[in-house]
Parts: structure tokens; sequence; C-alpha cells
């Protein structure tokens, strides 16, 4: 057999589909052009059309139909050559319908090789997220800020071509730059594009990552019971309804906690996080009544914490809102654990809305945030702004 | 599961009444002797019948359950879907096109473990518009874990409505299961039942148990995720498990029938008729065993050694046991009151079956004939069955005869 090489790439659902097909769609067509041949797919179990849920796009390329047909014979690839993650929130990890429990973005990297991230954040910040694994790898991040676009529109701020331009630095032996030059100038037939890739190539670096470097947080295991012990009926267990719970400060037993899937964690869908001002908190409940999640712990206080494990960052707590900056809802990128905020201000409240105050200045304004596309023009705003930020490197 | 014994003079009085009355009013019947919960209608014929009698049963007092009148199949068995999770027993049905309307809810029972009764009105799928009986519409739900059982008297039908709860409701089935009666000949004519005392009822039918499957507020569960790759083939595993116990179950079930109500049934999949020494036998589904043992009786005279097997149950298909059965006679003669367009030799469900079940599992080879009759309500006459019959015997000379044949068409 000859060689078989495998990119995956991990991306958001909705905001991001479009990007990754056409990345994974330029590595075949551009590895294509040194005669080899491959495939680009989506991992099928996955549910691309759901804002923000992780996903996984591949391409496998190989030197000869036989290899390539042994690499098209397994669903998705075990092992790949390269991961490309394109919205650095996921290095949190990533849990799609596809498969069961929250899986690091390795999960599927073969030891000494490269994942590249795009990220505006350097190294140690993005490790503090990525968890630590056993086998050593390379980290190389894509500086940029993250593409998001709607279902039916694309946001051509040339970060296909960049990440294009990346994996021919990481992986030559997949594709190289004047492949990757070869199917822009053919296919894109944008010149301007072709600098980018070359741009990117020339700037992009991997670091070591050490065996055992990283998120230390241990991702809980699922396994998958034998048919026989599975309960029938295609039922499950529900969760209990709830019920009072011991303060994280005071450790006073009160207020309410639903009860919540052990398992299924929701959060790395999660863009952005809701901040949570207690001292303006009306306790009205719109936030906890309105919640798809049930993500709201009621406090012994009668305020209400978002449970940071089960909230996946709809921001609808942020839109029914009625006091002023009581929630905004921050790029999930500031943020490198899930600790409860209430936790903080009860410890204490002047350090916590001092926090506050600076943390939500990084919020973007509600009109402004690109999941999609809130008013005309914001496209024609959002590409120059990104191609200055991609051009600086 | 323990035998039930029952006092011998009990044994003696097996029914409380006898009645004229119709296959559909049979079935309303056993409705109301097996006190169902939840019974949703949507009238189409010849289904209809039973939702009219049951609504009367309800009118006059005579029985107490919720009867919904649905806005359409699909919310029909929907309704009856959601009942039984809930613990309710209900009983449902519809014929024809309207099968096939319910069919999204139809697809979903069997892998929820719901131990819905329906009686299916055969009938003719529309196109062209017809009423009369077609066995298509409820065999379309023939792969998808639904038991499926043919009966062809009043009586049968009434006896096997109450089989089918105690079954469809055993913890190690919980499975729906359709009852299949011919339109017209049995839905709509009337003969002479004998009604079981309730007491035998409920000493046959014990309440619907739905255990650790219950949906209620008490037992919380959530029913019916998506589930992908990693689940869904365990998931089917379940229910071919329901499979590979199913005929068991049905035969603990008619021996305990026998012993309550005393009225014998023999091999629960099928019955055998003037099949002792014969060379050749006929087989078939539902009501056109009457024309069927008419002629095999004037033959019979003739000196012609037939037979005729009259299948019960289709699903399960009691592979073995059917194909032991038919190994010993010279050739088969299928009638297959359906059509399966484009199968093997272009034949009908059961002699494709059937085939299927003589390959694995029987000793000798004999011919497999099939003949497409009595379609859309047409009748199956004596002169066709002895037609059939006279076809059966030139293959069991070894005289090669057309797979598939047509009989009592046009042309």
């Amino acid at each position: 057999m000859g060689q078989l090489l495998a990119v995956e790439v991990i991306y958001r659902g909705v905001f991001q589909k479009t990007l990754a097909k056409n990345i994974t769609r330029g590595i075949v067509l551009a590895a294509h052009n040194e005669g080899k041949l491959g495939i680009s797919f989506g991992r099928y179990g996955d549910a691309p059309e759901r804002n923000g849920i992780p996903a996984k796009s591949f391409a496998i390329v190989a030197n000869d139909e036989q290899t390539l047909e042994a690499g098209m014979a397994q669903y998705e690839p075990k092992q790949v050559d390269v991961t490309v993650v394109l919205d650095d929130t996921l290095c949190k990890g990533a849990e799609s319908w596809a498969w069961s429990g929250l899986q690091p973005v390795h999960h599927a990297l073969k030891p000494g090789h490269t994942l590249i991230v795009i990220s505006l954040e350097d190294a140690p910040a993005l490790l503090k997220n990525i968890h630590r694994r056993e086998q050593p790898y390379k980290l190389g991040i894509v500086r940029g800020v993250t593409s998001f676009s709607g279902m039916w529109v694309y946001k051509d701020d040339y970060t296909d071509v960049r990440i294009l331009g990346a994996i021919a630095k990481a992986l030559p032996a997949v594709m190289s730059l004047e492949s990757v030059e070869k199917f822009i100038n053919e296919k894109l037939k944008n010149t301007l594009k072709v600098t980018t890739a070359r741009n990117a190539f020339e700037r992009f670096s991997a670091i070591g990552v050490k065996a055992g470097e990283g998120n230390p947080d241990e991702l809980v295991k699922v396994g998958l019971p034998r048919w026989e012990d599975m309960r029938c009926g295609v039922s499950i267990k529900g969760q209990a309804p709830g019920g009072p719970f011991a303060d994280p400060v005071t450790g006073k037993v009160g207020g309410f906690r639903p009860g919540r899937n052990e398992l299924f964690k929701k959060y790395s869908t999660r863009t952005q996080r809701p901040v949570v001002n207690f001292a303006t908190c009306t306790k009205c409940t719109l936030c906890w009544l309105n919640c798809p999640d049930a993500a709201f712990d009621i406090t012994t206080a009668g305020t209400y914490d978002t449970n940071l494990e089960a909230c996946s960052g709809c921001g609808i707590c942020e839109e029914i809102c009625p006091v002023k900056n009581c929630i905004t809802m921050v790029n999930e990128s500031e943020f490198h654990d899930n600790n409860s905020q209430w936790a903080a201000f009860e410890k204490d409240k002047g350090a916590y809305l001092k926090w506050l105050g600076t943390t939500i200045q990084k919020a973007e304004p509600m009109e402004k945030r690109s999941h999609g596309f809130r008013y005309r023009g914001q496209y024609q705003e959002q590409v120059p702004e990104a191609l200055e930020i991609a051009n600086k490197g | 599961m323990a035998t039930l014994t029952v006092p011998v003079e009990e044994k003696k009085k097996t029914y409380e009444q006898e009645a004229l009355i119709t296959g559909a009013e049979a079935i309303a019947i056993a409705c109301k002797l097996a006190n169902v919960d939840v019974v949703t209608a949507y009238p189409i014929r010849p289904y209809d019948t039973v939702m009219q009698y049951i609504s009367q049963l309800v009118a006059d007092g005579e029985m107490d359950c919720e009867y919904i009148v649905a806005e359409g199949e699909h919310s029909q068995f929907e309704i009856v879907k959601h009942a039984s999770a809930c613990g309710a027993r209900v009983f449902c049905g519809s014929s024809g096109v309207g099968w096939m309307y319910a069919m999204e809810c139809l697809t979903v029972t069997p892998a929820l473990r719901i131990p819905m009764v329906a009686m299916v009105g055969n009938r003719a799928l529309d196109d062209p518009g017809a009423f009369g009986v077609e066995h298509n519409d409820a065999l379309a739900v023939r792969d998808l874990g639904w038991m499926l059982t043919w009966v062809d008297s009043a009586q049968e039908a009434l006896d096997t409505a109450l089989i089918a709860y105690r079954v469809a409701e055993d913890r190690r089935m919980f499975v729906p299961l359709a009852l299949s009666c011919d339109g017209a000949f049995l839905t709509h004519s009337q003969a002479l039942v004998k009604i079981p005392a309730l007491d035998q009822v409920k000493k046959f039918l014990p309440p619907y148990n739905r255990g650790d499957l219950l949906l209620h507020p008490d037992n919380v569960i959530s029913v019916a995720p998506q589930a992908n790759e990693d689940w869904v083939m365990e998931i089917r595993r379940q229910n071919y498990a329901v499979t590979e116990i199913a005929c068991d179950v049905i035969r603990e079930v008619y021996t305990d029938f026998e012993k309550i109500f005393g009225r014998k049934y023999g091999n629960p999949f099928f019955e055998e008729y003037m099949t002792k020494d014969a060379d050749v036998v006929l087989l078939g589904m539902g009501t056109m065993s009457t024309p069927v043992k008419v002629a095999v009786r004037k033959m019979r005279e003739e000196g012609k050694k037939v037979g005729f097997v009259r299948l019960r149950w289709f699903r399960p298909f009691a592979g073995p046991e059917i194909a032991k059965c038919l190994e010993r006679f010279k050739a088969i003669g299928v009638i297959d009151r359906d059509f399966s367009f484009g199968s093997p030799d272009l034949s009908g469900v059961v002699a494709t079956e059937v085939r299927s079940a003589m390959y694995t599992s029987s000793a000798t080879r004999p011919p497999v004939l099939d003949f497409i009759c009595g379609l859309g309500g047409r009748e199956v006459t004596v002169p066709d069955v002895e037609k059939m019959t006279e076809i059966t015997f030139q293959a069991a000379k070894g005289k090669a005869q057309p797979l598939t044949q047509w009989i009592g068409l046009r042309g």
C-alpha cells in the first residue's frame, strides 16, 4: 500500500460549514495537481446545520487508487496527519452529535504531527485549554480572527487559503505550496489569494508540545454498552428534577439546581458566554425561565448563576434581561475554565465587579456579532478588518 | 411464564353466549372484554366497521374507554402509541392507504416497544380506488418488527384479538401486532360467534404492565432520543431478540387459551385441512380458505389427493415448522392475494417467503408454484381453486409449470 494522508478540520456547525468544506476540497484539488488522488467529506453523523455545534470535515489523499480506497473504506480516518481547528474556543474540546462525550481536539492526531489553530492567542494561552495527552505533538498557530458566517452566506476573508498555505508547510507530503498556488490560480482565479497563501506558508511555524503538557482536566470516558445491557424501547433514564444544593462558598444549602446530564455537557457548542452582574440583578427570573438548556442555578441569595458546563452560549438570557449590562455575552476565548461566577462574586465582590467591568468591555456590541450577518453591509465591513489582521500575520 | 391451571368444571363452560355478528363486531367485543383503555378511530372502509361497533358499545354504556376520533390515520396511530407508552391498553386500526398514511408511526412503534393491537381491514391500495381485499396494506410492515396475523372467521377474529393482547403485552415481546381481516368476507358478513365470559378473559389476559418503560412523572425516562451509528445497531438487535422468541411465546399463549376457553386451534401458526395423505397442497392466508376448502372437498370426492394449509401467522414466520409441514408433499401451490412486483420469479409475497423457508429448512425440494388470485376483492372461485390444483398436480408429476401465474384474470 502506498502513502495515505488524512487531514481533519474541526469547525463549528453553520458558522463554518462552508469554510471547512472549502478547505478540505482545496487540499484534494491541490494534491491532485501533483497527480495524487483524494476525497473530501464531512463527518456524516455530525449535525453541521446546528449553530456552533462542533463538527468535522476530512480530506484524504493517496498516491494511487487502491491506497485511496483503503482510506475510503473507513467511515472516517481513525488517525490523521494534520488537525485544523477553525475556532480556538474549540480547543476546550469538541462534543458532537456524531460521537458520545467531549473529545480533545487532538483526539485523532498521530503522535508528532501538527495541530493547526486559528487564533489571536499564543501557545501558552491555548495550552490552558487544549487537553494534555501522552504522545507529543506540534502546535502551530495561524494568527487571525475566527471566521464565522451564516448558513447561506460565505465570508470570503481568505481564511481558506491561509489554512491551505499552513498545511503545505506542516505536511508537505500532502501537497506543496506550488500545488496550492496552482489550485488557487486555476480554480479560485484570485492572485491576491495566491499571495495570502504564500504569506501564510512562510509565516507558519509550529512548536513542540511535550507529553503531559496542557489542560490537566480529565475528560469523562463514555462507555458504549452491549445491546443486552441497554434499556429497551429506545428509552433512557431521565434527569432527576433537581433541588437545593450547597452554596460553593458559604456551604449553606438552598436555592435550586436542576438535574443535568452527566455525560452531555453542551459547553463545547459555546462561542460566547454570559457574564452576570449579581449586584444589579433584580431576580426577575426571566433568564432562568427562558434558558432553553436549564443552565441557570438559583443561588441561596436568589440570584441566577450560569452553570457553564450546561450553557451552550445561545445568548437568549442577555436578550431577555431587562437590566442594562446585567448579563453580557463575551467571546468564549476570554475564559479558560467553567468555574462558578457566583462563587467568585461571593468570595470577593469588589474584585469580581472589577473583573466584570474589564471583561464585558471586550464584548462586541450585540448588533455587530458575526454569527452570520446581522445587518446589511456587515460583510463589507468585516472582510477588510479580517484581511488587515491576516496581512499583519 | 407459569401456565395457568383451570378447574375441570370451568373447562366445560366454554362460552357465555352465542351471537350473530361480523368479524369487525367480534373484534369490538374482544376489545370490550379486554377492557381496552384508549381507542382511536378514523373512518376508512372496511376498518370503519370496527370503530362503529366500538362507539356503539361505548354509547350503550357497555364499554368504558377513551374513544378519540383523530383527524387522520397518522394521528390515530400516534395517539395510541403515546397512550400505550403511558400504560394504557390500546386499540386502533385502518385499511389500505389509511394504513399507509400512518406509516411513519407504524415504523417507530416496534423500536419503542409499544404493544399496540391494530385491526387491518385488508383493502386494495389506491389507485385505483377499490374497497376489496388485497393483503399488500398489512404486508407493508412485514420487515419492521410488527407481528402480523390473518384470521378467516369471526370466531377466530375474536379469539385472536384476545390472544393478540396477551402476546403483544408479554414483557418479553412488547411489540405491535396487526390483526388482518379480509375486507367484506370477514368485516361485513355475520356469522355465529361464541362470546366468552368476562371471568375467563380476566383469567387469560393479565393487566398490561409496562414496568420500567412506563412514561410517568414517577418514572422519569426520555423516549426516542437521537441515536447515531454508535447505538442504532444495538437497538435493532433488541427487536431481533423479540423475533427469536416470538414463536415460543405464541405457542405458550395458545396453550393457555385452549386451557381456559376450551377451544383448540392446534398448531398456532397454520391450519392444515385434509393434508393427511395429500399429494399436493394449496397454501394461502385469510378468508380464501372458504372457497378453497369447498373445492378441496369436491376434489377429494373425485379422488384427488389435495389438501390446504392456511397460514395464520405471517410475522413471526414459523419457517422451520412450515417447511417441515410442506416437505412431505409433491408440489405446493401458494395462493397470493397480494403482489410483490419485481420479486424473485415475479411471485407474490407469501410464495417468496415459503420458497425461502423451504430452501433452508426442508429435506425435500418440491416445486412451489405461485398463483396471484383474488386481487382487489375479486372472488376466488371453486373453479379457480380446481384450476390451481390441476396445475400443481402437473408440477407434482414433473411437468414444468410457470412459477407464477395469474388466476381469475380476464385475458
